[in-house]
């Protein structure tokens, strides 16, 4: 029906182009299923799914309306939730965004080549990480028996803790993991951005008589401004995800008040408490605040003469 | 023509160099005592369980342990592993690749609206709990291919797979196609070769990502013969852990079991040493490809 609307030519073009449509086929069923069933999924926010409904019972289950909103919302937690995914990721942001700008000013003032691909081997190994490896290192070294750091407090007079289950240390063990798992990898782009800077103006300044600090100041942070404008605009994007993973991984019910976030929430209420509708719910309220974010970083990239995210 | 150096400047370089090596040491020191932790034997632990920078009487007893009789959870979790980063990297390879190619066809028409259906999954998602019910329903949930259908293409790669295929030019298409060749022979015999290097870095990639994943593979599934290496080291981390909610189904024998951290140590050695060992080799493809995205965004 729709096609004999098209004129001749654009019928004649998709025919002729049939092949590779075929080829997008697998591509666009996978994106369908795991990526818009899941989005039109959304729904059953707005019903009450039990947990064993079949998809049938689910789609003809009746509406709620906005339920599980309104508890969400009037819920105690409901503010803890939100002040702990925003703090956690502005501390994240406000630690793990300059490291690894100082890293690469550093390594960028590395003169011996071995030396610096040393440096720089040893710093990305992190990234290659997973998460569970990275929160294993975290269980050992801060153990409160063995624990490499309560060796080092008890031959400094202290007592040994249990740094992970206090709500006091938590929040900074996040950050300072965070960091370690990232300062080398981040320091990559500015590296590179670095190393398209003119030698000649260093050579100017140096003959001025221009110190290594005036240098760095004056030539090389603002020849790599653009670089960390541009990340520190695409981290507002993703200023809701304050590191589901590695918070799912290190927490505990003794610390939950300081670390519990919305993700780590959604997937309790979801999967451990089966609160299917609800968690939902809560994680829909995520996502559109998320893509708020995005659209609004997208905007103030682009305002700033930026290509933006897209 | 080197400008000598200043004193000043000479202060600068030796505290930089030396800063540099305490960050680098940061990296190495955290590995370096799960490495001695994993060798400490049961009766070294109880007599000087503080802490143990040398082990006095180096011991395998815990990776005997992890992979000895009873315990078959690790190797087979090994194979799970291998499983899913080889099969599913292909997968992953080819459907990326496919979608790559045809959106890089210019005057494809419906080109803009097949990348929108790319592009928008990566600025909205269902969430955690939609996605979850699709999986389940579909009966994924208690089969191995949990770990690699619902992860076949990850956008933000096959965009950047796209632009590498795009500035591969047109010209030597319609010389093949005028040479009487047919799309499937200009696919496998043009692009397919000159898009080997940027198959290899997004392979690279999604390889990395198989060998790491664990969080669906520790939550959706509840099958124990399907715990890749990483949710059982997920599982020997919480050992001796009170708090710990027990959703994992994994019980080790008490009886003969050396001491948790111990064990934890030994586990974290084994699920690590297949990365170090290949991370020297992959280091830099995944820098290139850091790059080409990073020009992009």
């Amino acid at each position: 029906m729709e096609e004999k609307a098209l004129p001749m030519i654009e019928m004649r073009l998709i025919r002729k182009n049939l092949f590779y449509y075929a080829l997008f086929l697998p591509v666009a069923a996978y994106f369908i299923i795991f990526k818009y069933i899941p989005m039109i999924g959304v729904i059953i926010a707005f019903k009450d799914v039990k947990p064993f409904m079949s998809i049938g019972e689910i789609l003809s289950a009746p509406f709620a309306g906005f339920k599980h909103f309104v508890v969400f919302f009037e819920s105690y937690f409901f503010w803890d939730l939100m002040e702990n995914t925003l703090m956690i990721s502005l501390y994240k942001t406000l630690w793990a965004f300059p490291a690894p700008i100082i890293l690469a000013l550093l390594i960028n003032e590395v003169r011996n080549t071995l030396f610096k691909r040393v440096t720089q081997t040893i710093s990305y190994l992190p990234h290659f990480f997973s998460m569970v490896i990275v929160a294993g290192l975290v269980y050992v070294v801060f153990g409160v028996q063995g624990g490499l750091v309560n060796h080092v407090v008890r031959l400094l007079g202290g007592e040994a803790e249990n740094f992970l289950g206090d709500p006091r240390y938590f929040r900074s063990i996040l950050v300072g993991t965070t960091v370690w798992q990232t300062v080398g990898w981040g320091s990559i782009l500015y590296l590179a951005a670095m190393a398209g800077l003119n030698p000649e103006t260093y050579e100017a300044a140096m003959i001025d008589g221009a110190s290594k600090i005036q240098q760095i100041r004056h030539i090389t942070l603002p020849g790599i401004s653009h670089v960390i404008v541009i990340l520190l605009i695409f981290r507002i994007g993703d200023l809701l995800d304050a590191g589901f993973e590695q918070i799912l991984l290190l927490y505990s019910p003794a610390v939950y008040q300081v670390a519990d976030i919305i993700d780590t929430y959604v997937y309790r209420a979801g999967l451990i408490d089966l609160r299917y509708s609800f968690a939902a719910a809560v994680g829909l309220f995520k996502s559109i605040l998320a893509l708020f974010l995005l659209l609004g970083a997208n905007k103030l990239a682009h305002r700033m003469g930026h290509t933006g995210i897209w | 023509m080197r400008i000598k150096a200043t004193p000043m400047e000479r202060l600068f370089y030796i505290s930089n160099y030396l800063f540099l090596i305490l960050v680098s040491l940061l990296f190495l020191v955290p590995f370096l005592s799960v490495l001695s932790t994993s060798f400490i034997s049961t009766s070294e632990w109880a007599r000087r369980g503080n802490f143990v920078l040398i082990p006095e009487a180096p011991t395998l007893d815990a990776y005997r342990f992890l992979f000895g009789g009873s315990q078959a959870t690790v190797l087979n979790a090994y194979k799970i592993t291998m499983f899913r980063t080889i099969v599913g990297t292909l997968m992953c390879l080819a459907f990326t690749g496919l979608g790559a190619y045809v959106l890089a066809r210019r005057n494809l028409p419906g080109r803009t609206l097949l990348t929108l259906l790319v592009f928008i999954p990566m600025v909205f998602s269902g969430g955690l709990i939609p996605f979850y019910l699709v999986v389940d329903r579909l009966r994924l949930t208690r089969t191995i291919w949990l770990l690699i259908i619902p992860f076949l293409v990850n956008p933000w790669w096959l965009l950047i797979m796209r632009n590498f295929l795009m500035t591969i030019p047109a010209e030597l298409e319609e010389a093949a196609l005028m040479d009487g060749a047919n799309p499937l022979t200009v696919l496998l015999k043009i692009y397919l070769p000159l898009s080997m290097p940027a198959l290899t870095t997004i392979g690279l990639f999604y390889a990395v990502w198989h060998w790491n994943g664990w969080f669906y593979a520790a939550v959706f599934n509840s099958r124990r013969e399907l715990y890749p290496i990483q949710v059982i080291l997920r599982a020997i981390l919480y050992l001796g852990d009170a708090s710990y909610r027990g959703d994992m189904g994994i019980m080790f024998e008490p009886e003969f079991m050396p001491p948790a951290q111990t064990l934890k140590s030994a586990m974290i050695i084994v699920t690590t040493v297949p990365i170090l060992v290949v991370y020297p080799f992959i280091q830099r493809y995944f820098v290139k490809g850091l790059l080409i995205g990073g020009v992009k965004g």
